[in-house]
């Protein structure tokens, strides 16, 4: 099991992906600096959380540019999984590997809070075993916009991955904590290898956590 | 030679700060307020005076790097 995290100038939540690999798959993850131009054979690429570049123009968009970012957009097209979580979703939207945008929260407001999400696909390597889920999210940009057209294609393609929802697993406004449309806490892309997700499953990975329901994800992944 | 690069939110996009900005123009007593939009403004300095070369360039700039096109138009100007 080979996998392999990349680390931007301002990633913060490398290290803990990174632990959260080794506790549940039992190998340790090969940490990427951004400036490598290629990654070896690869199982899982995660594009961790964080503040890559300060978040300078758009929330992703310089490290979208970086020079990994070509070999993982490549990787990605040959169908190797790739997870891009908070700050590493919105790099994969800016380098084109998912649709939409991720905009500033509704409220202005920097939201940290756990938040519960329901995944309405089950058949990708990542959702495969998921179910309601407790997971924290930490962000300023996570309201996820797109175009009418883009949605019923992501709609009819199944590929939305996860929507905030309330304990009892439905999805309303109340349970919307950015302003996202339809709640969409994560996407696929259309092969379904890709996840970007705003909620950080490493953050409740083992019990010292608090919660262990983001650990489903990786061991989706691994098994 | 130097461009001007004027990027804002799509008409169709809400924008929760420019309708916070509203607010407080209006709290401050500007009684004509219908709306207000924010976006970026963005200079270039480029070492050619080909026009032609410049435009396409910046356009380029634009819809690489400097604009989100699923959310922002963009408006490049030229002295």
């Amino acid at each position: 099991m080979k996998s392999h995290v990349i680390v931007f100038p301002g990633s913060n939540c490398d290290r803990d992906v990174a632990v959260a690999i080794k506790n549940i798959s039992g190998y340790q993850p090969q940490m990427v600096w951004h400036k490598e131009t290629s990654i070896d054979q690869s199982d899982l690429i995660v594009v961790p959380g964080g503040f890559s570049y300060g978040d300078y123009l758009r929330c992703g968009a310089m490290a979208s540019t970086s020079p990994i970012m070509q070999d993982v957009v490549k990787k990605a097209k040959e169908g190797v999984p790739v997870l891009g979580i908070c700050n590493g979703f919105q790099i994969l939207i800016e380098s084109g590997l998912l649709d939409g945008a991720l905009m500033r929260n509704n409220s202005l407001s920097f939201i940290c809070k756990d938040i519960l999400i329901k995944p309405r696909n089950q058949s990708s390597v990542f959702t495969k075993n998921a179910q309601v889920a407790k997971m924290p999210i930490a962000h300023n940009e996570g309201n996820f916009f797109v175009t009418s057209e883009q949605l019923k294609k992501i709609q009819d393609n199944d590929q939305i991955a996860f929507q905030y929802c309330d304990e009892s697993g439905n999805v309303s406004e109340h349970s919307n904590p950015n302003g996202s449309l339809e709640n969409i806490a994560g996407i696929l892309n259309e092969n379904k290898n890709v996840l970007g997700m705003m909620p950080h499953p490493e953050r409740a990975a083992e019990l010292a956590h608090g919660c262990e329901d983001g650990k489903t994800i990786f061991e989706s992944i691994f098994n | 030679m130097l461009a001007k690069i004027y990027i804002t939110l799509k008409k169709d996009v809400l924008d929760p700060q420019g309708s916070v900005i509203a607010n407080s123009l209006r709290s401050l007593g500007f009684n004509h307020i219908e709306d207000v939009r924010q976006g970026k403004f963005i200079e270039v300095k480029l070492n050619t005076e080909n026009k032609e070369t410049a435009n396409k360039q910046l356009n380029e700039m634009c819809e690489k790097l400097l604009a989100n096109l699923v959310i922002e138009d963009y408006k490049v100007e030229i002295d």
